[in-house]
C-alpha cells in the first residue's frame, strides 16, 4: 500500500457520508442491478484496439455466452442480440489495475511481519462504491492486494468488478493465487514510529532485518515441506505433520504455485529479494511499484520478474525519490514485462492516461503503452488466456472509448465483463434525475423520524441472538 | 566534547539531514541560457486570445513577446528556430501548489517548508520558503508549466502565496509577484468539517459546542486583526504626512496584512464545500475583501452567487473522487464545464504540493472529457488563471508586450503522449533536462 501523499491540504472524508449510511442501501440498490441482460451483444463498426493483434478500423465484435465470440466485418446480429453502433468510437479490452486495494474492509494485518495466513477474500465489501467508478474509467479486473505493513504480508484476490453481485461471483475464476511481500519503508516504519502517536517499532526496522525476516520464514517453509514430503513418501511413521497456516502458502511459493507480489522501491532492496528467491528456487512473478527498477532492469530481466509501477509518482518519500517516469521505458526494453497500477480507488479511473505518458517518457509505441493496463497485466496476474486482449475465445471483458482511450480527451461509453454490461454512461446519465429525487425523498423521510433522544434506549440484538 | 541534543527529534534532525539529503537536493535543474532575440518560425501559434494563426512567426526579445503574426518578421541576428510542425502555445501555469515548498513530505520534515506554528501568520512568504533548486521545478517546467502560484498551508492565515517563474538559479531571478495573495483558511463550523479543521476537532472536542466556541473565537480574532492592520496603516499614514504625531510603532504583521485588508490584494481562502464557500464570500462582503476560493470542490452548487459577486475559484478538485456516496461517478470532472456555463471565472490547478504539478494539462484534458470545450480547457491553465491573480496583462497569451513563457510542442498541449521541444521562461531558452533525464539517461543503457 502506497501510504498517503499529503496533498497540499489533506481532505478528509466528509463526515456526512457517516450522516448517510442510512440512507446507503437504498441507493445502492438503486446502482446495483447490471444495466442489461445477459443475451449477446453486437458492437458494430468499432476502431477495435486488440492490444496482440493490432488496430482493426471498422470492425464488429460480437460478445456471446461470457466470450469474445467473433471479431470481423459486416458481422450478422445473432438472433435477441443487443446491437451496439460504435461508429467512431474505440473499442479496447478491459482495463486491468495490478495494484489496488479496492473494496477490502481491512488492508493491513500489521501485527506481525509475516501474516501469510491471512486473506483479502475475507474482506471483500461488493458494494464498494468505487468499484463502479473504476467501471466508468474501464478497468474490468483488479489485484486487490494486503498492504505493504509486512515483509511477508497476506493472500491477495484477483477480482473482475461484477459491481452488484456477491463477493464470491466477483473472485476471478482460476486466476492463481498469490501473495504480497513488502519491503523498505513501510514496513520499517521508521518515518511513522519516531512521531509521536505513531506505531510501536516492530522487527525487522531495517533492510537487513527484512533479509532475515525473508530467510528465516522460507527456511521454515522448505522445512515443512520437507517433514510434508517425508509423511507423503510414507516417512514420519504414519504421523502428519501439524499443519501450518502461515508456511502453508509459503510451500506453494516455493513449488510455484502462488505468485509473489513484492512492494520494493529500491534496487538494492529488489536486487536482495531477486537473489534470495533464487537461492530458494521461486520466482516473484512482480516487484510492486519497483520505482527504481531501471536502475537493476537487466537483473530483474534475468530473474523473469514483472514489474507493476505507477506512471509517474515520485518524491512523497525519501525513497521514492529517484523514481522515474522513464523507468517502464527502460524495463520494457530490457524485456521485463511492465505494467502501470494506480494503487488508488481515485487513479484507477485515469490509467488510460497514465499509459499515454510512456508515449511522452520514453517513447514507447501507442501498442506498448496499452499493453502496461491491458495484456501485462494479465500476464502478471496469471490470466493471460482469459483477458487482456481482444481475440476470439476469451472472455468477453471490453470497454467501448468516446475517443482513443490513450487521449485525455476520451471517456468510457460502456464497459462489459464475461458480456454483461456493468456501466453505461448514457444510462447512468438518464437516471440521474431520479436518483436525486430519491436523495431528497430520502432526507425529508429522516427528517420526519422521531428525534433519537426519543426513542427508547435499547442496546442492537442481532436476529439470531434474540431467537 | 559530545553534543547533548534536548530532544530526539533534534537529535534525528542533526544526525540525518545533512547526511541523507543533502547529497540528494538542489542542482538538478540546468539553469537557463541568457535572454537575447529567438524567432519560432513556420509554427503553429494558439495564441489563447485570439485566433490561432495556422503557419506563423513568434518573435522573443529582451524577455518579451516582440512579435507575433502569419508575417511577423524576423529581425536580424535573431536565433531562428524551426517550427515546421510544431505548435506554440503559451507557457502554463498552475495557480494551486506549493511548488519548492515541500521536496520529500513523509519522511523527510526538514525539506517540508510549506507550514509555520500558530494559527496566524500572515507574515509568512512563500517566496521566502520556496527553494530555487527543487527538483520538482524541473520536472515541472519540461511539461510546459512556465509559472506558478505557490502558496503555504496551515492554521486560519497560512501566509501570503507567490507567483514565480520556474526558472532562475535564485527565488528573486523567478519573481513574478511576491506576495500575490494572502491565504486563509475559515475555521470550520460543525459536522462535515474539512481538512485539519472541523472533523478532526469535532471528535476531539467531544461535542459540538466546543468546537463552535473555538470556531467564533477563532473568526473574532481575524476580524479584529484585520481592522487592526486597516487602522494600523491609518496611523502610519497620518504620522508620514505630520512628523510632529507621536511616532506610531512599527508591527511586521500587521503590515503584512494591510494589503489584503483593505482589499488590495486577494484573499485566497481555502473552500471545498458548499456551505465554506458561501460563508467565505459572505466574511469577505463583511471585510470588504478581495476573494479568490480555493480548492472549490463545490463551487458549481455555488455557481450564481459566484458569478453574482464575480468571485473566482482556483479549482483543484477535479480528479477527486466524488465526496458522497450517491453523486455521479464524474460529479467533479465534470464540475469545470458547469462552472464555464454559469459564468463563473475559474482556473483549473493540480492542487498538488509539487511533485505532480506536471499533470495539470491532463487534469484541464480530462475537463474537456467531460463536458468543457478544448479551448476553453487551454484557457483554465494559461490565460485564465493569470487574470484571477490580476497579471492577464504580462501572462497567459501570445500577445505583444507579454512576458515570453511560451512552449512549443509537437502536438495538443493538453494530451499526455505530446513532448515539449523548446521552452522559453522570461524569454530565456531553458534546456529540457531534469532530475529525470538525469537518472534517464544515466541507466538506460546500463548493460
Amino acid at each position: 500500500m502506497r501510504l498517503p501523499m499529503n496533498p497540499i491540504l489533506p481532505r478528509t472524508v466528509t463526515r456526512s457520508l457517516a450522516a448517510l449510511a442510512a440512507l446507503a442501501p437504498a441507493m445502492l440498490a438503486a446502482q446495483a442491478a447490471p444495466v442489461a441482460s445477459k443475451g449477446p451483444t453486437l458492437i458494430k463498426n468499432a476502431t477495435v484496439l486488440t492490444v496482440t493483434k493490432g488496430t482493426l478500423q471498422n470492425t464488429d465484435v460480437l460478445l456471446q455466452n461470457g466470450k469474445i465470440a467473433r471479431v470481423g466485418q459486416n458481422l450478422q446480429a445473432p438472433a435477441g442480440a443487443t446491437v451496439v453502433d460504435a461508429t467512431g468510437k474505440f473499442l479496447m479490452p478491459g482495463i486491468i489495475d495490478p495494484h489496488s486495494h479496492m473494496m477490502s474492509d481491512a488492508i493491513n494485518e500489521g501485527s506481525l511481519s509475516v501474516t501469510s495466513m491471512v486473506r483479502i477474500t475475507d474482506v471483500l465489501n461488493p458494494t464498494a462504491i468505487n468499484v463502479y467508478r473504476a467501471l466508468a474509467g474501464g478497468v474490468t479486473t483488479i489485484n486487490i492486494l494486503h498492504g505493504s505493513a509486512n515483509t511477508i504480508g497476506g493472500q491477495n484476490a484477483t477480482v473482475k468488478l461484477k459491481y452488484g453481485r456477491e463477493a464470491d461471483e466477483m473472485v476471478f475464476p482460476g486466476a492463481p493465487p498469490g501473495i504480497k511481500f513488502a519491503l523498505g519503508e513501510n514496513v520499517t516504519r521508521k518515518s511513522r514510529t519516531s512521531l509521536p502517536g505513531g506505531p510501536p517499532a516492530r522487527y525487522p526496522t531495517s533492510r537487513m532485518g527484512q533479509e532475515e525476516v525473508l530467510r528465516d520464514a522460507f527456511t521454515r517453509a522448505r522445512d515443512y515441506k520437507a517433514s510434508w514430503d517425508d509423511y507423503r513418501r510414507g516417512g514420519s511413521k504414519g504421523v502428519a505433520p501439524r499443519r501450518d497456516l502461515e508456511l502453508e502458502p509459503l510451500v506453494e511459493v516455493l513449488e510455484g504455485k502462488r505468485l509473489v507480489h513484492a512492494h520494493s522501491y529500491r534496487g538494492d532492496e529488489m536486487l536482495m529479494l531477486l537473489n534470495l528467491a533464487d537461492e530458494f528456487g521461486f520466482k516473484v512473478k512482480t516487484l510492486q511499484h519497483g520505482l527504481e527498477g531501471y536502475k537493476i532492469a537487466s537483473e530483474i530481466a534475468k530473474h523473469g520478474a514483472g514489474l507493476s509501477t505507477f506512471a509517474d509518482s515520485w518524491s512523497y518519500k525519501i525513497e521514492a525519490y529517484d523514481a522515474i517516469p522513464y523507468n517502464v521505458a527502460i524495463l520494457t526494453r530490457k524485456g521485463v514485462v511492465t505494467t502501470i497500477n494506480s494503487d488508488s480507488d481515485e487513479r484507477v479511473r485515469r490509467l488510460n492516461v497514465d499509459a499515454a505518458k510512456l508515449m511522452k517518457y520514453g517513447g514507447l509505441t501507442e501498442e506498448e503503452a496499452l499493453k502496461t493496463i491491458t495484456y501485462n497485466g494479465a500476464i502478471q496476474l496469471g490470466v493471460q488466456d482469459r483477458v487482456g486482449s481482444i481475440e476470439v475465445g476469451k472472455d468477453a471483458d471490453v470497454a467501448l472509448w468516446s475517443a482513443h482511450p490513450l487521449s485525455v480527451y476520451a471517456n468510457v461509453d460502456r464497459t462489459y465483463i464475461d458480456g454483461e454490461l456493468f456501466f453505461d454512461r448514457q444510462k447512468d446519465i438518464a437516471e440521474r434525475d431520479a436518483k436525486a429525487r430519491e436523495r431528497q425523498q430520502l432526507e425529508r423521510a429522516e427528517q420526519q423520524t422521531p428525534a433519537r433522544q426519543q426513542r427508547p434506549a435499547q442496546p442492537f440484538i442481532p436476529n439470531e441472538e434474540r431467537r | 566534547m559530545p553534543r547533548i541534543y534536548t530532544s530526539t527529534a533534534a537529535l534525528l534532525a542533526a544526525v540525518l539531514a545533512p547526511a541523507a539529503l543533502s547529497a540528494q537536493l538542489g542542482s538538478y535543474n540546468p539553469p537557463p541560457g541568457p535572454q537575447g532575440t529567438f524567432a519560432i518560425r513556420g509554427a503553429r501559434i494558439v495564441t489563447v486570445s485570439g485566433p490561432e494563426i495556422a503557419s506563423g512567426t513568434v518573435v522573443i526579445s529582451g524577455g518579451k513577446i516582440a512579435a507575433v503574426g502569419a508575417d511577423a518578421a524576423v529581425p536580424s541576428g535573431a536565433t531562428v528556430i524551426d517550427g515546421a510542425g510544431l505548435t506554440v502555445y503559451p507557457g502554463m501555469m498552475d495557480a494551486g501548489t506549493s511548488l519548492g515548498l515541500s521536496e520529500i513530505p513523509q519522511g523527510a520534515p526538514a525539506t517540508v517548508d510549506a507550514s509555520e506554528v500558530g494559527t496566524f501568520n500572515p507574515n509568512a512568504q512563500a517566496y521566502y520558503g520556496v527553494n530555487p533548486q527543487s527538483a520538482h521545478i524541473g520536472v515541472t517546467r519540461v511539461v510546459g508549466i512556465t509559472h506558478v502560484l505557490t502558496r503555504p498551508s496551515g492554521g486560519v492565515i497560512a501566509g501570503q502565496a507567490a507567483l514565480l517563474n520556474l526558472a532562475g538559479s535564485t527565488v528573486p531571478e523567478m519573481n513574478l509577484v511576491q506576495r500575490a495573495g494572502l491565504v486563509i483558511e475559515l475555521p470550520r463550523s460543525g459536522f462535515g468539517g474539512g481538512r485539519f479543521g472541523g472533523g478532526f476537532a469535532f471528535q476531539t472536542a467531544g461535542n459540538q459546542q466546543d468546537v463552535a466556541r473555538t470556531r467564533t473565537r477563532q473568526l473574532d480574532s481575524l476580524r479584529a486583526m484585520l481592522r487592526d492592520a486597516d487602522a494600523y496603516q491609518n496611523v502610519q499614514d497620518a504620522y508620514a504626512k505630520d512628523r510632529s504625531l507621536p511616532r506610531p510603532k512599527q508591527d511586521v504583521v500587521l503590515a503584512s496584512l494591510v494589503a489584503a485588508a483593505r482589499g488590495q490584494m486577494p484573499v485566497l481562502f481555502i473552500a471545498d464545500r458548499a456551505a465554506d464557500i458561501r460563508e467565505a464570500i459572505a466574511f469577505a462582503d463583511e471585510m470588504k475583501l478581495k476573494p479568490i476560493i480555493v480548492g472549490g470542490r463545490d463551487a458549481w452548487q455555488v455557481a450564481s452567487l459566484l458569478k453574482q459577486k464575480d468571485v473566482p475559484v482556483l479549482l483543484s478538485s477535479v480528479m477527486d473522487l466524488p465526496s458522497r456516496e450517491d453523486d455521479p461517478y464524474d460529479v467533479n470532472f465534470g464540475a469545470p464545464s458547469k462552472l464555464a456555463a454559469a459564468g463563473v471565472r475559474f482556473a483549473i490547478t493540480s492542487g498538488d504540493q509539487g511533485a505532480e504539478a506536471r499533470n495539470l494539462p491532463y487534469t484541464a484534458g480530462m475537463a474537456a472529457a467531460f463536458g468543457l470545450s478544448k479551448a476553453d480547457a487551454l484557457k483554465s491553465v494559461t490565460l485564465w488563471p493569470a487574470q484571477i491573480l490580476g497579471i492577464g496583462s504580462r501572462l497567459g497569451s501570445i500577445e505583444v508586450g507579454k512576458v515570453a513563457n511560451l512552449v512549443v510542442t509537437d502536438g495538443d498541449l493538453l494530451e499526455a503522449r505530446t513532448q515539449t521541444k523548446h521552452l522559453f521562461i522570461d524569454g530565456r531558452p531553458v534546456p529540457l533536462e531534469s532530475k529525470h533525464t538525469d537518472l534517464n539517461d544515466r541507466f538506460k543503457d546500463r548493460p
